[in-house]
């Protein structure tokens, strides 16, 4: 067993990274189609035929990775689960509710008699318009400890709105790829609004996070550790300029670089969620269970981490595969 | 306090993996059920199974859908409202419930896509391989969680260290001994349900005028399929009994509502559990029968109620009622379902005359039994779930212990909202499958407003 050293170390720092990642990954895929939900209002009708269009083979699979996250966080630190989903009871089952009507509003809008369709269209945006401010609500409370108090309820309602609009505009880039015309150059105008809740986002966390915790003002404010962390705020400054730029010019001629501004979108999830990541490890629950503490008997981890190593590349190989056969522009209504 | 978090998160739980497990049933089955018509008409290159094809797959379609949100729900309960359950099984439950996850999950959600919207944009091949993948997917979920949901009733495998289980054997824990018959008769509970489900909607397209090709074979199919997969059901639902009898002798007893330990035992088709008197009121039986069944001696002795109950009057097995009463609306479905299908089996070989060897009356029976797996679905798992309890992890831990410390008025709030929700999708979501029905049987395009798939750069590549 020790081959690489004692698993209950290194086991549960790479299950931790296993989670981060599934978190990462669901906060840019389903981060966009939620987006796109949540910008619905926006579009003219069949607008949002095309819209749905653009994320319909995907969501499903997108929202598979909030599964495994939550999975993960269960089968790997079952303690920090119980804590962290019952503190966060009322705002999981806002987040449920809403990802229901989303999920279901998919096909039933498709399959409903045309006077419904209004209806599951509403569903479509409620859902995900609930789904967003709850996730970023949890986030909120989170960062400030899962504690229920006046203040941390405050901020959580502040990041909810932040991450929906973040989400909006992550959203509004992915509808920049995907679609051309007058609902691309509708998307590039989201996209501009949207960029300020991410960058009020990511600032009111990075305010918060050192004043609720000595441990992570000491991580970011001290030396040398400031300099490894300084990167991150400098890169996404330089990365939200240059998308700023790019969106007042866009689209461009011929299509070109349309995929850009999800690229640098997910770029700066990437970053903002590293450091969120750098600040809070080792803890799963902030400042009072370390992932040490919390996790799972080496043995029954191993068995997972066994079938992850085979399992994990092959579902990364299929998902780019539907990816690459679903390239290209949305396009009109057809049902194959 | 009547309604306390205890109770409420039972419910709760209850109403959730009520509601998750009647769309996993439909999908379950009704994938294979598409990859047959679709290598029907691969080989065929018959138009009719095409048409089958189609309309099924949007009803699938629709299923999948609401079988994958509402198992999002499911995901999170364990967290919300059963802490206790994986801080204290966690090390056995956690890898398999990953191992769907990974294993399943994934395949599905992806390929489905491919399946829905990829017709005209992969070879015709690769879009009959999503289609077995998605089929084969979905299957590997039920086993997963059949595995988790049998361990938790055969419990074995596993040693307890300072009060948490820990694995010793993986193949003991996958292989514990109620997982081949709760997964077979799960697995053929889904071809049943999907088998009426298709017959009823098939029927009601007929009596309301849509007689086509497409129509007819779906109905062949269904009724076949039916009446050779009921007696087989039976035939594991008693095996099943038999293997239950053997580790959960309380919940058997509850099932045959048999208060005293004797020989020579009823059998009882009628009856209304008292549990206050431990008794039955109103009591209609077969002599003998039920000691015949159990042990195949009609002399055979069998436990009773009250050998469960310890000497200071705690009572160690489920409640009575609810377990006698659904066992008996699960196995009187069952028999009803044999007794429709070979009467329609019969009626369609005689003559050779298929579905138009159908009388109306019959058409009607089958409109009326489109739901009747769902029924005998669900009272089976209450069956089986309810006469678990007072256990959780039958002899490891029992439901009280994992409940979450959540306020009750919080409980109620979300179990409210979840019941609006799930009575609103339910209805829409039957009201959709006979409106998919009748606008097919008007002639009608189905295919409306299906979000397409963005359009590939290279020219689609036509089925052959
Ligand atoms: C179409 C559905 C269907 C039909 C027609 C039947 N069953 Fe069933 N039954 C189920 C669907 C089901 C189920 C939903 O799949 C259950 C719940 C848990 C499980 O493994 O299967 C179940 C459970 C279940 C159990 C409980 C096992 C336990 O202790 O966990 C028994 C003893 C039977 N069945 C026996 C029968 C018999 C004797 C039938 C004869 C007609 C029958 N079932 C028909
Ligand atoms: C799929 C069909 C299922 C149905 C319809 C079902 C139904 C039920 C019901 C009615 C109860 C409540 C028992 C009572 O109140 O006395 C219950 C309990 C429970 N079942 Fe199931 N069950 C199903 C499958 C599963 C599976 C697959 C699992 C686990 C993997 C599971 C785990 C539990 C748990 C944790 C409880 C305890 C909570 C409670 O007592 O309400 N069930 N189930
Ligand atoms: C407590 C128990 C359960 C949990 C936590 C659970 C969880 C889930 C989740 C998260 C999904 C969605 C997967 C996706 O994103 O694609 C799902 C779907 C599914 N579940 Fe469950 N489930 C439970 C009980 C059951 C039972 C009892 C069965 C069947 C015997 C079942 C069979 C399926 C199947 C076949 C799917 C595939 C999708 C579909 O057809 O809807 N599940 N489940």
């Amino acid at each position: 067993m020790y081959y690489f050293g004692d698993p209950a170390i290194w086991l549960p720092f790479v299950f931790a990274g296993l989670m981060g990642v599934s978190i990462l990954i669901y906060v840019v895929l389903d981060g966009f189609d939620l987006g796109v939900g949540v910008l619905f209002p926006l579009a003219g009708e069949d607008e949002k035929d095309r819209m749905i269009a653009s994320i319909g083979p995907f969501w499903d699979a997108n929202e598979t990775w909030l599964v495994l996250a939550v999975g993960l966080l269960l089968v790997a630190f079952p303690s920090a689960h119980g804590a962290i989903l019952t503190a966060l009871y009322l705002p999981v089952a806002i987040m449920l509710i809403g990802l229901i009507l989303r999920g279901v509003a998919f096909e039933f809008r498709a399959k409903a008699p045309t006077p419904h369709k209004r209806l599951w269209n509403n569903a479509f945006f409620v859902g995900s318009l609930m789904t967003s401010l709850s996730q970023g609500f949890m986030l909120g409370m989170y960062v400030m400890g899962l504690e229920w108090t006046w203040i941390n309820v405050g901020f959580a309602l502040l990041t909810a709105v932040f991450l929906t609009v973040g989400y909006s505009f992550i959203g509004a880039t992915w509808v920049i790829h995907k679609t051309a015309g007058a609902l691309q150059i509708k998307a590039v105008e989201w996209a501009k609004g949207g960029i300020w809740g991410l960058v009020l986002g990511i600032g009111a966390i990075s305010l918060a996070t050192p004043f609720v915790s000595a441990r992570i003002f000491d991580k970011w404010f001290s030396w040398p550790e400031a300099l490894y962390l300084s990167p991150l705020p400098i890169l996404s400054a330089a990365l939200v300029y240059a998308l700023w730029a790019m969106l007042r010019k866009m689209p461009f001629a011929e299509d070109r670089f349309s995929w850009l501004p999800f690229a640098a979108a997910t770029a700066l999830w990437v970053m903002a969620f590293g450091g969120m990541a750098y600040s809070f490890y080792p803890f799963v629950v902030p400042d009072q269970i370390t992932i040490y503490e919390a996790a799972s008997a080496p043995e029954s981890l191993f068995i997972i981490l066994i079938g992850t190593c085979i399992v994990l590349p092959t579902i990364m190989g299929y998902t780019v595969l539907s990816y690459f056969v679903f390239r290209g522009k949305a396009s009109e209504l057809r049902y194959d | 306090m009547e309604f306390d978090t205890f109770l409420l998160s039972r419910i709760q739980f209850a109403a959730n993996i009520s509601f998750h497990i009647l769309f996993p049933t439909i999908t379950i089955a009704l994938g294979w059920v598409l990859l047959f018509f679709k290598l029907r008409y691969n080989s065929t290159g018959d138009m009719r199974w095409m048409e089958a094809y189609r309309f099924w797959v949007k009803i699938f379609a629709l299923s999948f859908a609401m079988g994958v949100v509402s198992g999002i729900t499911m995901s999170f309960q364990f967290g919300t409202n059963w802490p206790g359950f994986m801080e204290k099984v966690g090390n056995i439950a956690g890898p398999l419930l990953a191992y769907e996850i990974m294993t399943a999950f994934f395949l599905e959600a992806v390929f489905l896509g491919i399946m829905l919207f990829g017709f005209s944009r992969v070879p015709n091949w690769l879009h009959t391989l999503a289609t077995f993948l998605v089929a084969f997917g979905t299957m590997m979920s039920a086993f997963w969680i059949i595995v988790l949901n049998s361990w938790m009733h055969t419990p074995q495998g596993f040693e307890m260290i300072d009060g948490v289980a820990h694995a010793t054997d993986w193949s003991a824990i996958i292989f514990n001994p109620s997982m081949p018959y709760r997964f077979v008769h799960m697995v053929l509970a889904s071809f049943l349900t999907v088998s009426f489900l298709i017959a009823g909607v098939s029927a009601f397209r007929w009596l309301i005028g849509g007689r086509t090709e497409g129509v007819r074979v779906a109905m062949k199919t269904a009724i076949f399929g039916a009446a050779m997969l009921i007696p087989l059901q039976i035939l594991v639902g008693d095996l099943h009994g038999l293997n239950t009898k053997e580790y959960q002798p309380a919940k058997v007893a509850a099932m045959e509502g048999n208060w005293e330990t004797d020989t020579g035992v009823p059998l009882i088709l009628f009856a209304i559990p008292d549990e206050e008197a431990r008794e039955n009121n109103f009591e209609i039986g077969i002599p003998k029968l039920a000691s015949f069944i159990l042990t195949h001696d009609w002399n055979g002795e069998v436990q009773g109620l009250n050998d469960f109950v310890t000497e200071d009057g705690e009572v160690l097995h489920p409640r009575v009622a609810p377990v006698f009463w659904s066992f008996r609306i699960m196995v009187g479905t069952g028999l009803l379902m044999l007794l429709v299908s070979w009467a329609a089996a019969t009626m369609m070989i005689r003559k050779k005359r298929g579905i138009e060897g159908l009388p109306k009356p019959m058409l009607y029976a089958l409109v009326g039994m489109s739901f009747s797996g769902w029924l005998a679905t669900l009272a089976g798992w209450y069956t089986t779930e309810i006469g678990r309890q007072p256990w959780l992890v039958q002899g490891v831990m029992t439901t009280k212990e994992a409940v979450a410390d959540v306020p009750a008025p919080m409980v109620l709030s979300t179990l409210i909202a979840y019941l609006a929700v799930y009575a609103a999708l339910l209805a829409a979501y039957i009201f959709v499958i006979f409106y998919l029905a009748r606008k097919a049987a008007k002639g009608e395009s189905i295919d409306g407003r299906i979000p397409p798939a963005p359009k590939a750069a290279p020219k689609a590549v036509p089925a052959e």
